[in-house]
């Protein structure tokens, strides 16, 4: 009769295990099928299956081509210009930039929400509330209306928005040699961080020109659209470099959601761990936004969502929380390039739509808590 | 496993009074040391040093003759368990995840077969299969108390520190738990020491007790020698009626005390 229990227990377990990963895979087909359909978006007709036979039949063809040194010295724009037809350069050098930095902005963004949530221990923690956007906001202002910039060059903006962007965090992980980490003090520095920064931005706006203005306002509302292959390569090195260490420590981001206490008497450096993590998810974070301008709410959302589906287990809620960001970021910007006639930033659609969609799921949600 | 703790000094902060004054400690293997005093007397303080959560500023803990400052957070994570009064997750949680969290110092990133056999195995010893699958937020006080006993069952140390395992409890509940704790005591050879309000539970349970007042040991031996009515009106300034069963004292608390 026990054992039967036992064994029942188990088979539960392993079910629950397995919901986990049905729940990754449908993740993962959802993104693609999206990334199929915003590829089809534009005035070129593509159908989804032309894409994705363009995109299975182009791979071997680069692989076959690949000429380094014609890259560097013309760029890939002029490689693919040689190497495809019309159909095929519009695909790979027009459409698959803008639906790769969704996915990869999605999954860093998503999983930088995740990581942030777990180690503070709070569900409002997302690269907004630690001032990681708001400082990347005032790099690229400071760039754009007096000029002031840390490196020169076409990617002036860009260098700006990385820098500052991490200021917040080392502001913090700096108070943290004074005051223990606890995420109480993490917490409240970063939103101390938001304003200063939201209060440097808004000053330089006050004294700007309406063009110099309206570039900055541009830059703040975050879209994929300056998407290019030379923004692709650096953020791919950033998402992929810091995915990895953030898997690795899930286990112990599990612990510390039992509280600082029980993490260290199970063996976690709990301060240690914090500043960490936070490092990984800010230059994350960082990575991104410098490319894209300021795009919130996926970092919020997604690992919500995914918690409510999955549980809160981090070895799987950062993989499927990262996929799931990836289709929520891409879908929402097809749907920002189709709701209407014009373009519609993505920034902004991810918090008009987000924001009901966030809503209804708290309304619907069993528990009192994340 | 013995432990010994020397001369043991904490404060919050430098300024304040300390918290713990000159604590000494002895226990050796299977024995069950309670510790009792009033509120605010450093006994979850003395805990949370031996387990190396707070680093006190003077004294040293000696685990089998090492100072636990020279053993790695993992190694003590392996031969010290603790158990916190109640602890709440934001997150939602499993008990079965909880309790494999146990398994955290003995693993990498991956749990394999011979974790979940200890869970399950922990889990059928504590009688909480049933919960395996409950969020661990919406249990009940004493099966959360229960959750994180079998946590630190699992974790296979080889020293228990319990604070206040049986606050919130009800009486079957803090009578259950209290006979859980003593079993595997005895069976693993395990030792352990518990923080605990409850008179009646320390004297029936303990094999040895310290009373602590005012951050300092006030009284220390065996629960019939160190639960008297002197140290009790002393203490917690309260007159209390003792009695004996079986062989052990049982305490009647009667009046406060109006000048001690």
């Amino acid at each position: 009769m026990n054992e039967s229990k036992i064994e029942e227990v188990e088979k539960q377990y392993r079910q629950f295990i397995g919901r986990k990963m049905v729940f990754i895979l449908f993740s993962l087909i959802l993104t693609f099928v999206i990334a199929g359909i915003a590829a089809t978006l534009g005035s070129y007709p593509v159908t989804v299956t032309e894409v994705y036979s363009i995109l299975w039949h182009g791979i071997p063809q680069i692989i076959t081509n690949f000429d380094l040194h014609f890259i560097t010295s013309h760029g890939i724009d002029a490689f693919f210009r040689e190497l495809f037809t019309m159909k095929e350069y519009i695909v790979w050098e027009l459409r698959l930039p803008r639906i790769l930095l969704g996915l990869l902005a999605g999954i860093g963004l998503a999983i930088a929400g995740t990581t942030m949530q777990a180690i503070l221990r709070n569900p409002l923690a997302s690269p907004f509330t630690l001032g990681i956007s708001a400082g990347a906001g005032f790099g690229a202002t400071l760039a754009i209306i007096p000029g002031i910039v840390v490196a020169g060059g076409e990617y002036f903006i860009i260098a700006n928005a990385f820098v500052f962007s991490l200021i917040p965090t080392f502001v913090i992980i700096g108070l943290t040699r004074y005051r223990r980490a606890t995420p109480e003090t993490m917490i409240l520095a970063g939103i101390a961080m938001f304003y200063i920064f939201e209060g440097m931005t808004t000053l330089l706006r006050y004294f700007a020109m309406p063009k110099e203005e309206a570039e900055v306002f541009h830059w703040l509302v975050g879209t994929l659209g300056k998407a290019s292959w030379d923004g692709i390569l650096p953020i791919s090195i950033i998402v992929g470099v810091c995915f990895p260490p953030l898997v690795w420590k899930s286990w112990d981001l599990n612990v510390m959601g039992a509280g600082d206490e029980v993490a260290k008497s199970l063996g976690v450096n709990v301060e240690r761990i914090r500043v960490y993590i936070l490092l990984i998810a800010s230059l994350l974070t960082a990575g991104i936004i410098c490319f894209t301008g300021i795009i919130g709410f996926i970092g919020l959302v997604a690992p919500h969502i995914c918690r409510m589906i999955i549980g809160g287990d981090n070895r799987f809620l950062i993989p499927a929380s990262g996929l799931f960001g990836a289709a929520l970021l891409l879908g929402a910007d097809t749907l920002a390039r189709t709701m209407v006639s014009m373009v519609l930033p993505v920034g902004a659609v991810t918090y008009f739509l987000g924001g009901p969609m966030f809503l209804y799921l708290i309304l619907r949600r069993r528990r009192e808590y994340w | 496993m013995k432990l010994e703790v020397k001369g043991l000094e904490y404060r919050y902060s430098s300024t304040d009074v300390p918290v713990l004054r000159d604590v000494s400690i002895e226990l050796g293997e299977s024995e069950l040391l309670g510790v009792v005093g009033p509120n605010g007397a450093g006994k979850s303080t003395l805990l949370r040093c031996i387990d190396r959560i707070l680093i006190p500023q003077k004294g040293c803990i000696m685990l089998d003759g090492r100072d636990i400052r020279e053993i790695s957070r993992i190694e003590l994570a392996r031969r010290i368990g603790y158990i916190p009064q109640d602890s709440s997750h934001v997150f939602p949680a499993t008990v079965f995840d909880t309790v494999l969290m146990g398994r955290r110092p003995h693993l990498g990133w991956r749990s394999s077969e011979r974790d979940t056999a200890k869970v399950l195995e922990t889990l059928k010893l504590l009688n909480i299969e049933d919960l395996a699958m409950r969020d661990i937020n919406e249990l009940s006080g004493g099966q959360r108390q229960k959750v994180f006993i079998a946590r630190s069952l699992t974790q296979e140390p080889e020293l228990l520190l319990l604070d206040e395992p049986t606050s919130n409890l009800d009486i079957r509940h803090q009578l259950e738990v209290m006979e859980i704790v003593k079993r595997v005591i005895r069976e693993r050879g395990i030792s352990a020491i518990m923080a605990i309000h409850d008179l009646n539970l320390a004297a029936r349970y303990s094999d040895r007790i310290i009373m602590m007042n005012g951050g300092s040991i006030y009284a220390e031996g065996k629960p019939s020698s160190v639960l008297n009515a002197e140290n009790i009106r002393h203490v917690y300034g309260v007159e209390a009626k003792l009695g004996i069963h079986e062989e052990r004292p049982y305490i009647l608390p009667v009046r406060v005390c109006v000048n001690r």
